[in-house]
């Protein structure tokens, strides 16, 4: 881990008045499950560190006009335990519920989860984002990707987007707070995730000099659910994940929207299929024909054509899961 | 007198401590972190050192420059490990060393140091042959019997093709230790399996006399094969110690470079045929296998493993030299590999046949060197894994995505004692200290010493100290093939007999009484049989006075004397259950029978099964080395993508150890490898029953069992 | 609406503030266990008090970055101060290895990903290689070591011991850790819930049948771990 300077705001002003215009000046450091493995692999070597987690202002959670308001460094347990989120959002609470490792649940938070680098094994390896070997050649698509995208793929970007929230984030219409010292700035979940299209670029809309605040999820009665492939009990990514949010009128969708994660470089809208639901029940057989209509535009890599199928099912069992519903 | 003395096993009915489950005497240190492990050694001044590593798989080292390196804050000594010129065979090699007073430090002056390398073109993959080139060289071919004529004459003939790749023993105490060069004399706290050996291995590479080499181990953070010889990196730290004048210095690998290059199973592929007849009956075996363990290759699984004696075989391999890091030893070595190919063809025979695989390994059982033992095993398994109701001809799994199955793997192994030297001390006070340098991998060694100690002088666990660890001990073999207990059981008995015989030279005036009249009970040295007339072992002891008595007892191998034997056999059964829709695997219940003689501690025998079975699940359904065919590197280098069972991948195991009279005559055997071997087979085999296809390459993660699926459907 | 946990939080931190005296303790009268649930259960975040933080803020300069060499560092480890004078990218592992000589946390995979250095801090099971030490201060930092009394062991080690759940043991101190800390949300697990509830530690010895009964015993000896 490269040497850097260390500092401990107690306001959000003071944090970002420590920030850099260009990243590599500062990190932010959270639940630090993910910054300080990067910078012992020297992936991320940034000068200065910023501890956030003395902020008041970051932390808690709270029903609000406009939704329920997730601060960034509440952790996963204790979106985990928190009894209101289980009952009206099932699919937030299984994304953090899922991740295995208790310790990783105490220590992560939700703007770390939202932030956190892909898991990609190149990219851990230092050989970038967009990984190339020194002729050039892409390596993933030529190399080893069975953990890696089979949507979204065409450009150079290949990872999938590491957020085991982000899927649900987006399928429950979430907004992500940003404050600068320009002032806050709101971004749809499903704007902040971006596949990176150059060299240098990000998977997500944060700039530097900018810092995660909270989450809003906009109340409304829907069915949600998620549900992850994953393979190991312990300690494990899943494979493929979906969650699905269902709008319903009596016993039939009004309104789905279905987003896969772990299968592209951002969380997967699957619009088409979500829109398709509308006026059906759900069944096994229209959970099973959404499911294929999500994965229709995939396109699998040499070695992770299977990722395709394990998408599919986790769309189909989030929505019979949904159906059956605890909200 | 000359006379041998008595060193036999007492009677079972006679044992006091032999054939009891106490806990492991070091169990309270390990559990409450007291245990001190070499890794855990802080000694004053001491000096952390880190490596660079080269990230090529195959290049020529064109320059190196340490100048900024040395100037590095912190830094105490620079050591170039591989010079200019050096043609490096696979990524993770050691290029150069630095010890500086933090770890941080040492990182942060090794990438000061700048290498250049004229990369060179690199094979990382064996598993397809044909994309190897002249990187395979083939042995000649075996032919036993004659092959043709009898595959002509089968009734049936099965083929199939199966795989296991490299993976790399992830001890979780990385290999490397603490070394200390003061004036002539080097101590070492290695990591190790050899503690009385180490030094051997270390003083050529720093040109110091194994004398002047002092080794102190306590406890190791797991082995499994991989940690028998001082390494490359050892012998660096020794110098960078003597560079840094004299300073202890620090190295242990990261888990990066401890899964690159500290130690892998070889791989081991191979296309199988058998010919056999109607009632299962197998009449041929043909194989063409080809394994690769790194740069130098891959030997042969001895394969048909167990079933050795099928009349008629050939028999063709071909080791693969690819650019990655060499094999070790690895538990079982070569034969998880060889019972997983042998049990999955005759499974796959079996399925061809329609018959019950239970009736088709016990029919062919002739062609083994126990047949009675595994005849015996097999229907002990299939009694406690429930075979007859759950076990259906394959692909008759039943509706619905999650199939159930059933499948069998057969295990073998020699053990025996390994060279091993006990002395025994009673002191005048009536302490007792029994001290031998072997090491504890986790196995237990200490306690059974305690026990075998315990039973032989009639006195409590607590009443007798136990010394390992230190090659200034009376030497012990290294702890690998299962020999540790047989040869330690063997030294502890013979050197405690020999001590208390002293003791009752001593004893046997006070009580009026011949040395050959008295034995020892529970504390009290008595006539034979006569409990009134005895002392206890504390006036006994204190009859000698101000000397001591120091016993040595040995074990040697060619001459066990009926204390330990070797050769024993064990069968599996796995319970799977596979999600049809995912490919996900789990274990239901893992039944494991096994023959493994007299058994010291039937508590720790259980727990050896209990981790060889664990670590079979791992790589039967998890792990494996991804090299990357671009770049040459392993990609799954930490335990994110490097996966691994946590507790609750592994399902019900249920241990059921042969303890019957005519085991425990045949004296200790040994119990480190044999539970470990035939796991993937049962488990490979619980899949194919579950799916109606195999699955043909391990680990069965969800892509390899969809893309069989998708074969079945095809 | 009402904030969901806000009441009960603001609670404890008037219950904190009104010890002024202890700012590195949690007040009097609240059990650690209840002040941590109240505090919302944030490894660190905000679980052993904002106040806390706010203090060390100030301590360790606040906006004013401080490093990259070394820095004075206070740890609180088994209630005991040690003052340190590390680089502010010294982990806590680090920092407890070799710096105060506290070696019973293991550095295994050392990237968050096995458990072998396990620790509990502010009342929570936390990796220790992926918190830096000087993010640590003003948080109480149980370790292994500080769980047994005396010679006398912890229910969760005596179990371990009892049953078997170790081999070469180099595991075992980051797992009786964070059995520690599961036994303490799951007074009375099921073992469906040990088996999920264990997913943060690695074993490579395969010690996990030891290890299962030994948390089911040691939840019958421990009323939910909470013996120490």
């Amino acid at each position: 881990m490269q040497a850097f300077e260390y500092a401990n705001p107690a306001t959000l002003a003071d944090a970002i008045a420590l920030l850099g215009a260009s990243w590599g000046e500062a990190g932010v450091l959270a639940g630090g499950t993910d910054l300080i493995g990067l910078m012992k692999d020297y992936i991320e070597m940034p000068k200065r560190v910023v501890n956030v987690k003395g902020i008041k202002e970051l932390g808690g959670i709270r029903k609000t006009g406009a939704g329920l308001r997730i601060g960034a460094t509440v952790t996963m347990e204790e979106l985990v335990e928190n009894a209101e989120i289980r009952k009206l959002y099932p699919s937030l609470h299984t994304a953090a519920a899922n991740i295995t490792s208790p310790q990783i649940r105490n220590m992560g938070t939700v703007g770390g989860d939202l932030c956190q680098r892909p898991r990609c094994w190149y990219y851990r390896q230092g050989f970038g984002l967009l990984p190339k070997d020194p002729k050039g050649q892409e390596l993933v698509a030529n190399g080893e990707n069975r953990y890696h995208a089979i949507l979204g793929n065409a450009g150079p970007a290949k990872f999938v987007s590491a957020s085991s929230l982000g899927p649900a984030l987006v399928a429950l219409g979430a907004r992500v707070k940003l404050a600068s010292a320009k002032g806050p700035r709101e971004v749809p979940a499903e704007k902040f995730f971006v596949t990176p299209a150059a060299d240098g670029a990000r998977e997500i809309a944060l700039q530097p000099n900018e810092i995660l605040t909270e989450i809003i999820i906009p109340a409304a009665a829907t069915r949600n659910a998620t549900y992850e492939v994953r393979q190991k009990d312990a300690l494990d990514w899943p494979l493929a994940t979906a969650s699905v949010v269902l709008r319903m009128k009596g016993s039939t969708v009004s309104g789905a929207r279905i987003v896969l994660g772990h299968v592209a470089p951002t969380p997967w809208l699957a619009e088409q299929a979500g829109t398709a639901l509308a006026g059906k029940a759900i069944t096994p057989e229209s959970a099973e024909a959404a499911a294929k209509a999500a994965l229709a535009g995939a396109t699998p890599l040499s070695g992770n054509a299977y990722k395709v199928q394990l998408a599919r099912v986790a769309v189909k069992r989030a929505l019979l899961e949904a159906a059956r519903g605890r909200a | 007198m000359a006379e041998t003395p008595n060193y036999a096993w007492p009677p079972r009915e006679k044992r006091r401590q032999i054939g009891k489950s106490p806990t492991r005497i070091d169990g309270p240190a390990k559990a409450s972190g007291k245990a001190k492990y070499s890794s855990d050694v802080n000694l004053p001044g001491m000096l952390h050192a880190a490596l660079l590593t080269c990230p090529h798989a195959h290049a020529r080292i064109t320059a190196i420059d340490t100048s900024a390196a040395e100037k590095s804050p912190g830094v105490a000594a620079v050591h170039v490990i591989s010079p200019v010129g050096t043609e490096i065979q696979w990524s993770g090699t050691e290029v150069a060393a630095v010890a500086a007073t933090t770890e941080n430090q040492a990182r942060d002056a090794a990438r000061q140091i700048k290498v250049q390398y004229e990369v060179l073109p690199h094979v990382v993959r064996e598993e397809d042959l044909s994309k190897v080139g002249n990187r395979a060289k083939a042995a000649g071919e075996q032919i036993t019997g004659d092959p043709d004529q009898a595959f002509k004459e089968a009734d049936v003939v099965s083929e199939g093709e199966y795989g296991i790749p490299v993976v790399a023993h992830s001890c979780l105490e990385p290999h490397g230790g603490v070394l200390h060069w003061q004036g002539d004399k080097v101590t070492y706290w290695p990591s190790t399996q050899f503690v009385s050996g180490i030094a051997g291995t270390l003083a050529p590479n720093i040109k110091v006399p194994v004398a002047n080499i002092r080794v102190h181990q306590e406890h190791i953070g797991g082995g499994f094969g991989s940690k028998f010889g001082a390494d490359r990196w050892d012998a660096v730290s020794a110098l960078l110690s003597q560079k840094a004048g004299g300073k202890p210095v620090k190295l242990f690998l990261d888990r990066a470079t401890e899964l690159n290059i500290a130690g892998n199973r070889p791989s081991a592929y191979s296309k199988i045929k058998l010919g056999a007849k109607k009632d299962g009956t197998i009449t041929v075996w043909q194989s063409q296998s080809w394994a690769s363990g790194g740069f130098t290759g891959g030997g042969m699984p001895p394969t048909p493993y167990v079933y050795t004696n099928i009349p008629n075989k050939r028999i063709n391999h071909t080791s693969v030299s690819i650019n990655a890091a060499g094999q070790r030893a690895w538990r079982a070595p070569n034969s998880q590999q060889a019972s997983y190919l042998t049990c999955s063809a005759i499974e796959d025979l079996a399925a061809a046949l329609k018959m019950d695989p239970m009736e088709v390994f016990a029919k062919n059982a002739g062609y083994t060197p126990r047949a009675e033992t595994y005849r015996a095993q097999l229907a002990k398994a299939a009694e406690l894994s429930d075979w007859k109701r759950l076990w259906h001809q394959r692909g008759d799994a039943g509706a619905g995505p999650v199939k159930r199955g059933l499948g069998i793997g057969v295990n073998a192994w020699g053990g025996g004692g390994h060279a091993s030297q006990c002395r025994t001390t009673i002191n005048p006070d009536g302490s007792v200290m029994v001290e031998i340098g072997v090491q504890d991998l986790g196995t237990g060694t200490r306690t059974v010493i305690n026990q075998v100690a315990a039973e032989t002088l009639g006195l409590p666990l607590n009443a007798i100290a136990v010394r390992i660890g230190d090659n200034s001990l009376p030497p012990s073999g290294a702890s690998g093939g299962s020999t540790t207990v047989g040869g330690v059981s063997s030294s502890t008995r013979k050197s405690c007999v020999n001590a208390l015989a002293k003791l009752f030279d001593v004893a046997a005036p006070a009580l009026g009484l011949q040395p050959d009249q008295l034995e020892v009970v529970d504390g009290r040295i008595q006539q034979k049989d006569n409990p009134a007339k005895s002392i206890t072992w504390q006036a006994a002891c204190r009859k000698m006075g101000t000397s001591k008595i120091s016993e040595m007892g040995a074990n040697d191998p060619r001459n066990p004397g009926g204390l330990n034997s070797s050769g024993v056999g064990g069968i599996q059964v796995a319970d799977v259950s596979v999600d049809t829709e995912t490919g996900i695997v789990k274990l239901n219940k893992f039944v494991a029978v096994q023959d493994c003689g007299l058994i010291i501690n039937p508590k720790l025998a259980e727990s050896q099964c209990y981790g060889g079975i664990i670590m079979g699940i791992c790589t039967a359904l998890y792990e494996e080395r991804v090299m990357d065919p671009a770049t040459g590197i392993m990609l799954n280098h930490n335990y994110d993508t490097y996966k691994l069972a946590g507790i609750g991948d592994i399902g019900e195991i249920v241990v059921h150890l042969e303890m019957e009279p005519q085991h425990d005559s045949r004296g200790v055997i040994g119990l480190g490898e044999p539970p470990a071997i035939g796991i993937q087979a049962a488990i490979g085999n619980a899949v194919a029953n579950a799916l109606g296809v195999r699955v043909r390459n391990m680990p069965m993660t969800p892509d390899r069992v969809l893309a069989a699926l998708e074969r079945r459907n095809a | 609406m009402c904030d969901f946990e806000g009441s009960e939080r603001k609670a404890l931190l008037m219950n904190h503030e009104k010890d002024p005296e202890k700012p590195n303790k949690p007040a009097g009268g609240v059990s650690r266990r209840g002040f941590i649930r109240g505090a919302g259960i944030s490894g660190g975040v905000l679980g052993s008090g904002i106040l806390e933080e706010q203090v060390q803020a100030q301590q360790q300069g606040g906006t004013k970055p401080v490093g990259p060499g070394p820095v004075p560092v206070t740890l609180t480890i088994n209630g005991k101060p040690h003052k340190l004078n590390l680089e502010p990218r010294v982990t806590l592992l680090d920092a407890l290895r070799d710096h105060v000589n506290l070696t019973g946390a293991k550095k295994v995979c050392d990237r968050g990903n096995c458990g072998a250095c396990t620790v509990i801090m502010g009342g929570k099971a936390v990796y220790a290689c992926s918190v830096l030490a000087i993010d640590a201060q003003g948080r109480e930092i149980q370790t292994i070591e500080g769980l047994a009394s005396g010679n006398e062991l912890h229910p969760v080690e005596a179990a371990f011991v009892k049953n078997d759940g170790q081999q070469c043991g180099y595991c075992t101190p980051g797992f009786v850790m964070a059995v520690k800390d599961f036994l303490d949300k799951n007074p009375k697990p099921t073992e469906e819930q040990v088996n999920h509830g264990l997913g943060g530690n690695l074993c490579r010895c395969g010690t996990y049948m030891g290890i299962r009964k030994a948390v089911l015993e040691a939840a019958k000896t421990t009323k939910g771990g909470r013996n120490g």
